[in-house]
């Protein structure tokens, strides 16, 4: 590990940044040839039969329609790097102000869902994989694969019948933000939604951790830490736990980034004022604005989060960093 | 993401795997109990499906007593919130999401492989120009981009095909293309095309058995998202028949009468439910063997 391998760790980190922009480039060709492509006239589509000229002819020119395509797309697109999102054509006022807060409730959100499912789903792989075979590691297996295969809005409802509901009424089926108020305000409307998600995502990463824990303790380094008389503790924790990760982030990563499809449904089930339902809101009235940011904003966390998780799973596994 | 993740997930999860070919590989996966407990699943769920129209009491849409009556001699699982007999729609209600998901996740398998397959093969920019397209596809969640296509064209089936379709295919196309990368080095390769074996020839002929082990895996696993999102969207409200029986839609309809009448809303979700662990438990059995996990310890 030379100071030539680290210039190799940043120029492989500048590279995947390269691709990342490439990436979201293309993302906003395709999103604005998607929203070029709604059928016939886009102002009379969102405005309905009955539109006045002169209402079809100002929403034209409050969406540069009656510009040139690459005129349009560059007006866009410049904007987008401004933080001008243009207007919410449904609710009239400037996308940021409208995902604004519920941009910060669906982040509080994913935050808990990944601060809890994250150590916990590591916890329970690397304890399967220790205890392989045995009893904790057979019945979390199979549980975890059995979740695993389950929609979010199926867990979602099964929570909602079991504690809001049907068999106990310990909490809220329902968890609206007030406007002006702030999601934390409200913790126990928190806890269903946020357990959806851990239940989404914990089971894939277990499972991986398991896996890959099951390899590392295989490996010729566990068995030198444990044949010099080290305690169990010290080899699992120091020598195993760390080299197990690599693979790990890779699906953590994938995994958070499926949490921007996951709150779709989960924030509708509980009714969470978050981008989740925004989505769903923008998509039944045809608002092109805040559909264009969301998808630019997934898309930017999707990226994001593999590039972080490629710079993680390098920094973790020192074999990969020679193969630069 | 990159193929530098794909690669590790693979040494994690599968290990150095023989290639097997497809029919062995499905019949050596029945030896598993999670494989026979899945098709069980999968197989009652399909029978309910395809006959279920036929044996229902009522029809889909008929009125058959009060709005949210309690489950009776008339109505077994009692009424929905219209009215209508919640085990006739449940009964209804699975034949749309099967198809749907069927067609759609073949779709993608075929198309998926075939760009990955090609990727592997081209080994020049065209590899580098079909993966990146396939990462743009791969930056918006399954769901989200059905909802946007369903929104800007319709909610109309093929269009709920096609979103699926897509969606599945980069998914497929990267597995396809990581399994035929290690083929395409090997000898056999070299000798066909010395021999002058056409390039859809070596495609079809010699990566594609090659690579069948892993894109069976992938293949049933994307089936039980297809099921997901295609019920996850008749929730959302966007089912080519917004009042047809459809398990998704029911859930839809019933959720907010869920502490007066539970069973529209069970019903549906225990079948869901069912159908999706079962695929998910077929897809692990494969899994399993394409792996040789299934080989008793010793033999490997």
């Amino acid at each position: 590990m030379n100071r030539l391998r680290v210039g190799g760790v940043w120029s492989f980190i500048l590279r995947r940044l390269l691709l990342g922009i490439v990436v979201l480039i293309l993302v906003s060709v395709v999103v604005f040839l998607a929203t070029q492509a709604l059928p016939g006239d886009p102002a009379r589509a969102i405005l309905g039969r009955s539109a006045t000229p002169a209402s079809l002819a100002a929403l034209r020119r409050q969406l540069h329609l009656d510009q040139p395509a690459i005129e349009q797309y560059w007006t866009w697109v410049t904007g987008l790097l401004r933080g001008n999102l243009g207007n919410s054509l449904a609710a009239q006022e400037p996308v940021t102000t409208l995902l604004g807060p519920r941009l910060v409730n669906s982040a509080v959100l994913v935050a808990i869902a990944a601060v809890v499912s994250i150590p916990l789903s590591i916890a329970i792989g690397s304890w399967a994989a220790f205890k392989r075979e045995k009893a904790f590691d057979l019945v979390s297996s199979n549980l975890l694969l059995v979740l695993a295969a389950l929609p979010e809005f199926v867990v979602a409802l099964v929570l909602v019948i079991f504690l809001a509901t049907t068999v106990f009424h310990v909490l809220p089926a329902i968890s609206t933000v007030p406007p002006g108020s702030q999601p934390w305000n409200n913790w126990t409307a928190l806890v269903l939604p946020t357990l959806t998600l851990v239940i989404a995502v914990a089971p894939y990463v277990a499972r991986i951790m398991r896996a890959s824990m099951i390899e590392v303790l295989e490996s010729d380094y566990v068995e030198m830490a444990r044949l010099k008389g080290l305690p169990e503790r010290t080899v699992l924790l120091r020598h195993a736990l760390p080299n197990a990760l690599g693979p790990v982030f890779q699906v953590i990563a994938l995994n958070l980034a499926y949490l921007a499809g996951g709150i779709i449904v989960v924030e509708y089930v509980f009714n969470y004022t978050g981008v989740g339902s925004a989505i769903r809101e923008a998509t039944f009235n045809h608002d092109l604005p805040v559909i264009q940011a969301l998808a630019m904003l997934i898309a930017a966390v999707y990226v994001a989060l593999n590039l972080l998780a490629d710079v993680a799973t390098i920094l973790v596994t020192p074999r990969l960093r020679t193969r630069l | 993401m990159s193929e530098l993740s794909t690669a590790l997930i693979a040494d994690a999860e599968v290990g150095a795997a023989p290639p097997v070919r497809g029919t062995s590989l499905l019949r050596r996966s029945l030896r598993l109990w999670r494989t026979r407990i899945g098709v069980a699943l999968v197989g009652i769920l399909v029978l309910l499906a395809i006959i279920g129209p036929y044996v229902a009491p009522y029809g889909p849409s008929t009125p058959v007593g009060a709005p949210n009556s309690n489950p009776s001699g008339k109505a077994v699982l009692g009424t929905d919130y219209l009215g209508q007999d919640v085990l006739s729609r449940l009964l209804y209600g699975g034949r749309s999401i099967l198809i749907i998901a069927v067609i759609a996740t073949a779709l993608g398998l075929v198309v998926g492989t075939a760009i990955g397959l090609l990727a592997a093969y081209s080994r020049n920019a065209l590899d580098d120009v079909l993966m990146r397209g396939m990462d743009v596809i791969l930056a918006f969640p399954q769901i989200m981009l059905s909802l946007v296509a369903v929104a800007i064209v319709g909610p109309h089936t093929w269009v709920i095909v096609v979103a699926i379709a897509l969606t599945t295919a980069p998914r497929i196309a990267r597995v396809a293309r990581g399994a035929a990368q290690p083929v395409v080095e090997r000898d056999f390769i070299a000798a066909s095309e010395a021999m002058g074996v056409p390039r859809w020839r070596i495609i079809s002929g010699e990566l594609l058995p090659n690579t069948l082990g892993p894109l069976m895996v992938e293949a049933s696993l994307r089936l039980t998202y297809s099921i997901a999102v295609i019920a996850a969207l008749a929730f959302l409200g966007l089912s080519p028949d917004p009042n047809g029986a459809n398990w998704g839609t029911m859930i839809n309809e019933n959720q907010l009468v869920l502490p007066v009448q539970p069973w529209g809303t069970v019903a549906p979700i225990i079948a869901i439910a069912l159908l999706t662990i079962g695929t998910g438990l077929v897809g692990d059995g494969i899994a399993r063997t394409a792996a040789g996990i299934d080989r008793p310890r010793g033999e490997e």
